[in-house]
């Protein structure tokens, strides 16, 4: 874990709300892994105080990518900044992924979500190609086709990808759990499979329900509002089989089943 | 020209306990310091107060325990901690490795004789340096009252507890009362060998679209900048009312906001919400604070606490 001044490389609109964002961070590379993230202190003046968490969308070289939404006040501020500047990041921080060893890896995304898939579904290619039996399937959801991200990429990294949007825009209409229910009978039989999913709460609470149904191994990527970001404060904890757990560091990546989810 | 700088003097004494630097870290804000050693040199500090020790463990309040408010947050950790021994036998010989004074905070659930066996057991251990008495913990009612809302009940404390130890004792005040200065002077007259002021304040945040509160425990602990001027206008009104050392914390964030409170009244400062944003940002006021005494011809630390001079 690190704390460094780091260089804007670039920081613009993908889509939307959606931003795109490079930063130098040399001394951060050999530690990042899926499912990690960095805390970027958005502003020196303090506007806003606390730092703000995002998963390592991908590495490239010396360089660290974030894929953020403008939200609130942080991330409209960060979405200003300009290349040339610095941000004063701390990472790579949390536990990520494990990469389990199976034939099927589902991934599912909501909103988004897709963020740190993008790392994973590389890191899952590289195995890809030492076994070419083995498959990816990426299920993307959103609300309307214009909060769709990175669809095409997951395909250029050879996964089968389907779509859902909660108003049939585009793909499936309906919750991405319900397109997870449609393609979990032709894909069962296959014993070995890993669902690996990130987005909102809702969505990772009924993806380890159905998991949990079906004897599958996943795991799901917890937000809480971060304060330290280090472990230090206990601000950010989830609930799990075996107390509290800190979102920040035993997490943000969980195995679905040991969380115990509040009923509303 | 000089070429010689000036070397101020730094130590500070607190009770028995002497301090080579003025800058601390507020209990619950530093975990149990390890969480902050890849981003700099823990030994540099003043002191390492800990998050609060209760007897048994505590598994703390449901979340959401935190939310960002204008320039501060909103804390409801509800003191989770291992407990006691835990604490002794696990984090307590890492923290000791440190090499800096290692300040013990404890509370109790709802006895507050628990003080007092805290108190017992930590006097007899040599790594911890002083025992700061966190009476402002809005999970231990008293006739629905926290401790440090009632001069008898702060007065009884104390005094309990200074007959279980030797050690250098701290109380940690409460900004939720109508006159911090009566607390302190309770503390004062039962034997406490220094205030820490302030905790945080009572406060709330809502989510207009949910219309649920921020927060689980619907009100929670306000700390950061926003509480500063409160926190600065505390320490010198109590700095006017006791002898013993202060211990100013509520908002410090950089030098400036440090200095403030030792011109203030405050002997030390200790740094809270701030690690969060900056994690070395003690390393920095320190070094900050020998640049700003050379500067000023200082030659101690101690000169310029309650130097703050009359307004005309
Ligand atoms: C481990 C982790 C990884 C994350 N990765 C990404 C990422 O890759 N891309 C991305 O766009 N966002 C990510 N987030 C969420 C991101 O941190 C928040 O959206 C951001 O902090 C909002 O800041 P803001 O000041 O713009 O909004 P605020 O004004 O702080 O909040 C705007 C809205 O977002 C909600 N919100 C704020 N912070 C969080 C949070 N941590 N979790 C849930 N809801 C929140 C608030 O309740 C509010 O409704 C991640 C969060 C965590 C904990
Ligand atoms: C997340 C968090 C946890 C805290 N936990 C404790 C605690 O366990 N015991 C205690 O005496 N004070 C606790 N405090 C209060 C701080 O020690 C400090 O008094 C207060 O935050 C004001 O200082 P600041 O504005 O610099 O943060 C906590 C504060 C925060 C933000
Ligand atoms: S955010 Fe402080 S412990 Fe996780």
């Amino acid at each position: 874990m690190l704390q460094i001044r780091s260089k804007l490389l670039y920081n613009q609109r993908v889509q939307g709300g959606f931003f795109r964002l490079v930063a130098r961070a040399a001394g951060m590379i050999r530690e990042a892994a899926p499912g990690k993230f960095v805390d970027i202190r958005i502003d020196d003046g303090y506007g806003p105080l606390l730092r703000r968490p995002f998963s390592i969308h991908r590495v490239r070289e010396q360089n660290i990518e974030v894929i953020y939404e403008v939200l609130g006040k942080g991330t409209e501020v960060l979405s200003r900044k300009k290349p040339g500047e610095y941000l004063d990041i701390i990472g790579p921080l949390g536990n990520g992924y494990s990469i389990l060893d199976v034939r099927y890896s589902i991934l599912i995304a909501g909103g988004m979500g897709v963020a740190p898939l993008i790392f994973l579904t590389e890191k899952l290619a590289e195995r890809k190609t030492q076994n070419a039996k083995r498959k990816i399937i990426v299920l993307i959801g959103a609300k309307t086709k214009n909060e769709i991200l990175c669809a095409k990429e997951f395909t250029r990294l050879g996964c089968d990808v389907k779509i859902s949007t909660d108003d049939g825009s585009r793909g499936f209409k309906g919750k991405v759990t319900d397109l997870l229910k449609k393609i979990l009978p032709f894909v069962i039989c296959h014993k070995r499979l890993a669902i690996y999913a990130c987005g909102p709460r809702p969505m990772l609470k009924e993806v380890s329900r159905v998991s949990t149904t079906y004897k599958i191994p996943a795991q799901i990527s917890l937000e809480e509002h971060l304060a330290c970001g280090i472990g230090a404060c206990l601000g950010c904890v989830v609930n799990t089989k075996e107390g509290f757990k800190r979102v920040c560091k035993e997490g943000p990546v969980f195995n679905a089943e040991e969380i115990i989810w509040p009923d509303c | 020209m000089r070429s010689l700088k000036m070397q101020p003097k730094l130590s500070v004494n607190i009770g028995k306990l002497k301090l080579k630097n003025p800058v601390m870290v507020a209990s619950g804000t530093f975990g149990y310091a390890e969480e902050f050693q890849d981003f700099m040199n823990l030994k540099e500090l003043g002191a390492i107060v800990t998050k609060t020790i209760t007897l048994k463990p505590k598994i703390g309040n449901a979340p959401g325990r935190t939310c960002e408010t204008p320039q501060g947050m909103l804390n409801s950790i509800g003191l989770e901690n291992p407990g006691l021994e835990v604490f002794i036998q696990e984090k307590l010989p890492r923290l000791n490795k440190i090499g800096t004074p290692i300040i013990v905070s404890i509370s109790a659930l709802d006895d507050p004789g628990e003080f007092v066996i805290l108190s017992r057991r930590l006097d007899k251990i040599k790594g911890v340096a002083a025992i700061e008495l966190n009476i402002s913990c809005p999970n231990l009612t008293h006739n629905s009252k926290l401790i440090s809302q009632d001069p008898k009940a702060t007065y009884n404390l104390v005094k309990a507890v200074r007959r279980a130890t030797k050690k250098t004792l701290i109380a940690k005040l409460s900004p939720n009362v109508t006159d911090i200065t009566e607390i302190a002077i309770a503390a004062e007259s039962a034997g406490i060998d220094a205030v820490s002021l302030i905790n945080t304040l009572n406060a709330m945040s809502i989510d207009i679209d949910t219309r649920k509160s921020r927060i689980a425990t619907v009100t929670a602990g306000l700390s950061g900048p926003a509480i500063r001027p409160v926190a600065l206008r505390m320490v010198w009104d109590v700095y006017q009312k006791i002898k013993i050392p202060i211990i100013g914390m509520g908002g410090i964030i950089d030098v400036s906001s440090a200095l403030e409170f030792f011109i203030a009244g405050a002997t030390a400062v200790a740094v809270g919400t701030a690690n969060f944003i900056n994690p070395k940002i003690s390393h920095e006021i320190i070094m900050g604070i020998k640049k700003y005494l050379q500067k000023s011809n200082i030659n101690s630390i101690n000169k310029l606490t309650g130097s703050l001079k009359c307004n005309q």
